[in-house]
């Protein structure tokens, strides 16, 4: 294997890891403002409980995020040198940023929130909670401006000895590209919130135990899970996809499987595109829609493949046509749920209908991969480029660090992660099983 | 101007996580010796369940700071010291679990496990983090290209081509290890009362006595390693405050401790660690990193810095930035103020 090859998967599958646990982090972090907001309004001890059980959830995941969000600050340098080296300061910036503006509030806060419900006043612990969901959000976005400078590079000026430098910081921070995808983003991570917070709900009912929370989880779960489907695709994906067809047209292509430019392009629903002969196999295909969702007229010209000089397109062309299906198609299935299930809710049947608990239960690994899937496009639609147009990914791994190195690594943090991912499933199982009601702590450590 | 601003500011906060997460290191690697019973061992935990994550923070917010105003020196160090980094990222996954899981696992064996797991990263990552910064006093083979890549030893010997880990730099780890230890008797004396906190306050004269000796047993080997290190300090006579002060702290924490004012000890302490650490930046100064290939190869303080907006604009957000934080760190800590034994358990 090649040394970049080894590099590409070392952050791609740190990066992956570590992102199952900010998404819920983030989703959770709304939620849980939900519920504290609702229990210091109406003064119900009961939402209460949820919160705190919720707090339980959320305290075991931030902390799996964070020790593995840590490699990834460090991986620019490490595996990533010349690109760190000329990058520095433009998404440095986005990144220090984030260490000062957003972990020191989620850290400070997330403390008061977990160890000091005694020692402050109710509004104070309120309080505490927005402040952890405020910055794990602020978080989010220094790491979207981050990489939305590299998927689409603006006010920057090139130094004497190659660096970028940032022309304007506000440009910097409000790259258009920037607040779409924090938009899309975002509702993906509230998404897999409520989806889990959802599911939850169900496994509670559909085990006939800790039914009065179960129905708190539902409602809640529900209720913001079939907004956020719907915002996910309309209108955030649908912008962000508009804005990518312009700006990254041979990502558009590769996501959509467009091989040859044409006029009232269809969209392929599924197929396997077929880089040797240039068409897709096996395409079940909607007649001019593409042309239609992304110019909003189905006499538009979609611009394909052929278009793109061979060393500029996309690199794993399937694997990019793959996972944006796969994406969209889940996004499909989230909001066919969610409104089912809110339907179902608002006519007081939910609580009832065991087999949309069903489905509400097992669909909770799905926001997982859908908001996976999302990334990978989006990386992968990048690609050849690391910063799209003005540098190869081929120029930017760290030339001091060996493949065996790089490997002998990469499969360390293989085998620690898989460690990490099974005492999570453990513990989550857990606080599960023992569920919101308060009980004797069972190593809960004193107020201190 | 610029540059002299941004190295003051980094190294602000390197010692602003060696100070924070100094003690909570230190806890980690005590706990293993000092505490007898699960009571103790809750509220020793306890000392530190609530700001161990704040502190770490440092670490990333530094990280992320010298990335963005010395990004030749970020890229370079990284990727060349890439093993021991990524033994120390493995390091604090396994503490930060360990620390934070024993709380929700109330099998014996397992707690026994993960407790002997977080001593142990905890005493590896002082003992790496004090030879790193050896490892950059003394030098690395730096190529024209400004990269390098060191093994983790050569021959134990430093010199043109050094390892990680050699004579000089393991007695970096040692300095480490002892203070951070020292730092987190002192901490635990504070927090803690009765029996628990008598045998903190036993281990300080033994720990201290060694790290006198380790003191200066360390800076003259820095000397004779790299006698470059003295040039500044002759060059402006006044800056002998900086090894003053570290004689000063170090007398202070022995003589407070004493005198059972165990606040104002740990603030000595905190004292050493700051004297220790800017004395080394003002060693190398404006040399970032040095190479043991010949002056020329040296990444230097101009050769790194960023442009000069991105420095201009950074300047404007990290005060905001930082004052935001300074705050938080200091209500977190106020709000938690107070022994640990003495509190009813959570419920």
């Amino acid at each position: 294997m090649s040394s970049e090859l080894i590099h590409r998967l070392h952050f791609a599958f740190t990066i992956t890891f570590h992102y199952l646990f900010p998404q819920l982090t983030m989703g959770l972090g709304l939620l849980i403002v939900v519920l504290k907001s609702v229990a210091l309004r109406s003064g119900s001890e009961q939402w209460d409980r949820a919160a705190r059980f919720w707090g339980r959830i959320f305290a075991i995941n931030f902390v799996f995020g964070v020790v593995t969000g840590i490699p990834m600050e460090f991986e620019f340098g490490t595996n990533w040198a010349r690109f760190a080296q000329l990058s520095g300061g433009v998404i440095g910036q986005p990144l220090a940023m984030e260490g000062v503006f957003s972990f020191f509030l989620e850290s400070a806060f997330l403390g008061l929130f977990l160890y000091g419900e005694r020692r402050i006043s109710k509004l104070m612990h309120w309080f505490s909670a927005v402040m952890v969901f405020f910055g794990s959000w602020i978080s989010g976005f220094f790491i979207i401006v981050t990489d939305a400078w590299m998927q689409h590079p603006v006010a920057f000026d090139r130094l004497p000895n190659g660096q970028f430098e940032v022309l304007s910081f506000w440009q910097l921070l409000l790259n258009p590209w920037a607040l779409l995808q924090y938009a899309h983003n975002m509702t993906g991570a509230v998404v897999t919130g409520t989806f889990v917070m959802a599911a939850v709900g169900a496994f509670y009912l559909l085990d006939g135990r800790n039914v009065d929370y179960a129905r708190i989880f539902l409602k809640v779960g529900v209720i913001v899970g079939v907004i956020a489907s719907i915002l996910i695709i309309f209108p955030t994906g649908d912008l962000h996809g508009k804005y990518v067809a312009r700006h990254q047209p041979a990502a558009m292509a590769g996501m959509e499987g467009v091989f040859k430019t044409e006029t009232g392009a269809g969209m392929v629903l599924m197929g396997q595109p077929n880089e040797e002969t240039g068409e897709i196999d096996n395409p079940i295909v909607v007649n001019k829609v593409l042309s239609f969702l992304i110019y909003g007229t189905t006499k538009a010209e979609v611009q394909g493949l052929d278009k793109t000089p061979p060393d500029q397109r996309p690199t794993a062309l399937p694997l990019l046509f793959y996972a944006y299906h796969i994406m969209a198609g889940l996004g499909t299935w989230f909001v066919l749920l969610m409104v089912v299930a809110a339907f179902l809710l608002w006519r007081g049947w939910l609580y009832k209908t065991r087999w949309v608990l069903w489905a509400l239960l097992l669909s909770f690994p799905l926001p997982y991969i859908a908001n996976t899937a999302g990334w990978m496009t989006a990386e992968l639609g990048r690609q050849p480029w690391l910063i799209y147009g003005l540098m190869r990914t081929s120029e930017g791994y760290s030339a001091n660090v060996s493949a065996g190195n790089g490997l002998f690594t990469l499969l360390g943090f293989m085998g620690l992660y898989a460690l990490l991912g099974l005492l999570f499933t453990v513990l989550i199982y857990r606080e599960i099983d023992r569920g919101p009601e308060p009980q004797v702590p069972v190593g809960a450590v004193n107020a201190g | 101007m610029m540059g002299f601003i941004w190295f003051w500011l980094v190294a602000v906060m390197i010692v602003g996580y060696v100070v924070l997460d100094g003690f909570d290191l230190g806890v980690g690697v005590l706990h293993l010796f000092l505490v007898r019973t699960e009571a103790e061992r809750k509220a020793t935990m306890g000392s530190i369940g609530p700001v161990w994550d704040g502190n770490e923070v440092w670490l990333l917010a530094g990280g992320g700071t010298l990335y963005f105003a010395f990004p030749l020196l970020y890229a370079s160090a990284f990727s060349g010291f890439y093993l021991p980094l990524m033994i120390v990222l493995w390091l604090l996954i396994l503490r930060g679990v360990s620390l934070e899981l024993r709380n929700h696992i109330d099998v014996g064996v397992w707690r026994a496990l993960l407790d002997g797991l977080f001593g142990l990263a905890s005493a590896l990552l002082t003992i790496f983090f004090g030879a790193a910064l050896a490892n950059v006093l003394r030098g690395v083979p730096l190529q024209p290209d400004g990269y390098f890549f060191l093994p983790l030893w050569t021959n134990w010997q430093p010199g043109l081509h050094p390892g990680i880990l050699d004579w000089y730099t393991v007695i970096g780890g040692l300095v480490a290890l002892v203070a951070l230890t020292l730092h987190g008797a002192l901490w635990l004396v504070i927090k803690t009362s009765s029996e628990l906190g008598r045998r903190a306050k036993g281990i300080v004269t033994p720990l201290w006595l060694l790290l006198a000796a380790l003191t200066v047993v360390s800076l003259a080997a820095t000397v004779a390693v790299r006698p470059e290190s003295l040039n500044n300090y002759f060059r402006y006579p006044a800056t002998f405050v900086v090894p003053a002060g570290v004689v000063a702290s170090l007398a202070g924490v022995w003589i407070l401790n004493r005198k059972d004012q165990p606040v104002k000890a740990f603030l000595c302490s905190c004292a050493y660690l700051f004297f220790m650490l800017a004395g080394a930046c003002w060693a190398l100064y404006p040399t970032l990193l040095p190479a043991t290939t010949g002056s020329a190869h040296d990444i230097t303080l101009s050769r790194a810095l960023s442009g000069p907006h991105t420095l201009a604009v950074g300047l404007v957000w990290w005060i905001v930035g930082m004052t935001m934080a300074v705050g938080y760190v200091v209500f977190v800590y106020s709000k938690f103020r107070g022994k640990v034994d003495l509190l009813p358990v959570r419920h």
